[in-house]
């Protein structure tokens, strides 16, 4: 055991969701110094996972983030069944898609709206934009509920959902439950479609940057529980060969950890997703990407809101697709028989890739655990485009401009310290 | 007629910002409800007021870093009302595991640098900062229980809760009994309810995510987990899980702790 402990070293955090800061040097109108800092409290996730049974481990890690349960349910799943040698059944395999079609609705319905429109739209809140656009808003908030309704299917609640076990689900919803599921859906698709053309219209800068798009692809699917990592430059890799490639370090100025690819920054989520796998996208996606005029790949990371409404697009074809071949089973779960070993689980969170490892004992409980999260992955490319970022904008701008300026590349990101980077604390030594 | 509604702020400690969503994802009723109160500071939607006073103070989270333990006496002093939500708050969350280990040897195996990092050796629920006038359990909360309490407190009423168990919502539902039945190993007869027995609706045991409910009997649940053949570590888990610090839960769990070689 002592021997496992010694592979923790390597530093990770369990989650960054929180607190956020930047902290800027302009030297004689250059930036001299940026650093963006995650100030969010350690919950030390990975330590107290140690010594708990396969189950527990599903319902604790939903524990670290309340807007992506699901995601970390997914990948601590996906890794004790790689230790289990367990199969995942066609039956199981769909109906986990299905469930991260939700939390993809649940989690970019409420960053477009609540957390993007506003800076796009130049209001302080989606309150306050509610006021002057109230059909956006709704038309947002409907599909939010109907990502909230499938991750309730299937979880029985949208937050910290309890349906999922190691080998499946606890129970298999029933096919009168999933029929009315379906047909709101089915009536609601076009609000999906109205969603991408209206991001598409939103007022954006054209520029665009070099950066590294990171994310899972898989043969024949759009990427979400399971493929090989994959880059634009040619990465190509099992997920167990992750520590390989993405290194994580600490930077001094914050509690989220930062990764690098070969030691460069890399991006993760749903614009590096669509970079890298729009080829498997339904015909009527790319029908509606036609219709808005966009293509990708991009490398405009303002795009990131549009690729947000283009997956809810997707997640909601998916979902239809999914629940029109629906069928009951009294199986819905395979039986577990615990083993040693280490195993790897990553799938895409609404946010980008989430990265798992996990070491059993010979009594079936967790020895020790990583858990990489997207924003971690994120950060140091979040720094870089805020260089590049505010240099294009020019460091003329008033405090405010540049604060307000920094808040929306940062925002961009979906960083799960989105909530706390409407307070970003912008310090500005100009010397 | 605006300066006279209401004000609310929804604050945010250690947690994981799921409670928070029981307003978030309100949809349509969340426009309604800023109709009628000023939600004045709500970081994840947009308003920042963290001083600013108020009728109503939602708390999320509990207190693990110094910096944390300071801002909750300012709200306090800013609030008519302070109310807790979710497992973090009223009783510390799971991150309050780190209670009985050693928190410094946590940080050491995590971080590689954890001196740069300040946070307290527990997470500790709000009460035990600052007087917090009603707490509401379950991880997460629902939207229901919260605006309830909203209601209540904004007509000066004191909110009631019901303080019975999850076994009793089986019975009122007609599930049938997952452990007399099925011999799987429920919370059930210790959890406060709230949730609306969601896990026993789907043939699965309670874990226990709503926290204690009132008169529990932890011994007789021990004696029955037993009989079902589970090892006191096992059962102890069960304890120290979601709401390890909750009264009742830590004595019962930390008791066969002590008993496990």
């Amino acid at each position: 055991m002592s021997k496992l402990q010694k592979d923790l070293t390597i530093p990770i955090i369990a989650r960054v969701e929180g607190e956020g800061a930047l902290h800027l040097k302009i030297h004689e109108g250059k930036i001299s110094q940026l650093e963006l800092s995650i100030y969010e409290p350690p919950r030390l996730f990975e330590k107290f996972l140690e010594g708990r049974a396969p189950n527990e481990v599903i319902d604790a890690v939903a524990r670290i983030c309340g807007i992506c349960p699901v995601a970390y349910q997914m990948s601590a799943v996906q890794a004790m069944e790689h230790i289990f040698e367990m199969p995942v059944t066609p039956w199981v395999h769909e109906m986990r898609r299905l469930f991260y079609c939700g939390e993809w609705m649940e989690s970019h319905a409420l960053h477009i709206h609540m957390l993007a429109a506003p800076d796009f739209l130049r209001y302080p809140s989606v309150i306050a934009m509610a006021k002057d656009h109230p059909e956006i808003v709704k038309r947002g908030m409907h599909l939010h509920g109907l990502g909230l309704m499938l991750m309730t299917l299937l979880g029985k609640r949208s937050v910290h959902p309890v349906g999922a076990c190691v080998g499946g689900f606890y129970a298999a919803p029933k096919i009168s439950a999933v029929q009315e599921v379906l047909a709101q859906f089915k009536k609601s698709l076009p609000l999906a479609q109205e969603l991408v053309l209206w991001s598409a219209s939103l007022p954006m800068a054209k520029v665009t940057q070099e950066f590294t798009s990171v994310c899972l692809r898989h043969p024949h699917e759009y990427p979400m529980n399971e493929g090989r990592i994959v880059s634009d430059r040619g990465l190509d890799i099992d997920i167990s060969e992750f520590d390989n490639y993405l290194k994580e370090s600490q930077v001094p100025y914050s509690t989220a950890l930062q990764c690098h690819l070969q030691g460069k920054s890399y991006l993760v989520g749903p614009l590096a997703r669509l970079n890298l796998n729009h080829h498997l996208l339904p015909p009527a996606v790319h029908d509606i990407l036609k219709e808005a005029k966009i293509s990708f790949p991009t490398q405009n990371m303002f795009h990131s809101v549009i690729a947000r409404s283009v997956e809810i697009y997707y997640a909601m074809l998916e979902a239809i697709r999914i629940m029109e071949n629906y069928v009951y089973t009294p199986t819905p779960h395979s039986p577990m028989t615990p083993r040693a070993g280490v195993g790897f689980g990553c799938t895409e969170a609404p946010r980008g890739l989430l990265w798992h490892r996990y070491e059993f004992n010979d009594e079936g409980l967790v020895a020790s655990s990583r858990i990489v999260p997207p924003t971690s992955q994120n950060q140091a490319r979040i720094e870089e485009d805020l260089w590049h970022s505010l240099m294009a904008f020019g460091l003329d701008h008033s405090d405010d401009d540049l604060r307000f300026h920094s808040e929306m590349v940062i925002r961009n990101y979906d960083p799960c310290i989105s909530c706390s980077t409407h307070f970003l604390q912008l310090k500005i030594d100009r010397t | 007629m605006e300066e006279t509604k209401p004000r609310i702020a929804i604050h945010k400690f250690t947690s994981c910002d799921g409670c928070q969503l029981a307003f978030l994802h309100l949809g349509e009723d969340l426009l309604k409800l800023a109709e009628k109160v000023d939600i004045v500071h709500f970081v994840e939607m947009g308003p920042i007021n963290p001083t600013a006073k108020v009728d109503v103070a939602y708390v999320e989270g509990s207190i693990s870093t110094p910096e944390e333990a300071k801002r909750i006496r300012e709200i306090r002093a800013n609030s008519r009302y302070l109310v807790t939500i979710g497992a973090c708050a009223t009783a510390g969350g799971i991150q309050a595991l780190r209670n009985f280990a050693d928190t410094k040897s946590w940080m050491q195996a995590i971080y590689a640098t954890p001196e740069t990092i300040s946070t307290l050796d527990t997470a500790t629920a709000i009460s035990n900062h600052v007087k917090v006038d009603y707490e509401i359990y379950g991880c997460p909360v629902n939207s229901q229980q919260v605006l309830a309490s909203l209601l209540s407190l904004l007509q000066k009423v004191t909110p009631t809760a019901r303080r019975d168990k999850v076994c009793l919502e089986c019975k009122r539902l007609g599930y049938v009994c997952v452990m007399v039945a099925k011999g799987e190993p429920c919370m059930g007869p210790v959890t406060h309810t709230g949730c609306g027995a969601l896990c026993p609706s789907l043939g699965r045991g309670c874990y226990a995510c709503y926290g204690p409910a009132e008169n529990i009997n932890t011994d007789a649940l021990t004696q029955w987990l037993s009989s079902l053949g589970l090892s006191d570590a096992e059962i102890s888990r069960r304890f120290l899980f979601i709401q390890n610090s909750a009264p009742g839960f830590k004595e019962a769990g930390l008791k066969l702790k002590k008993k496990v070689p």
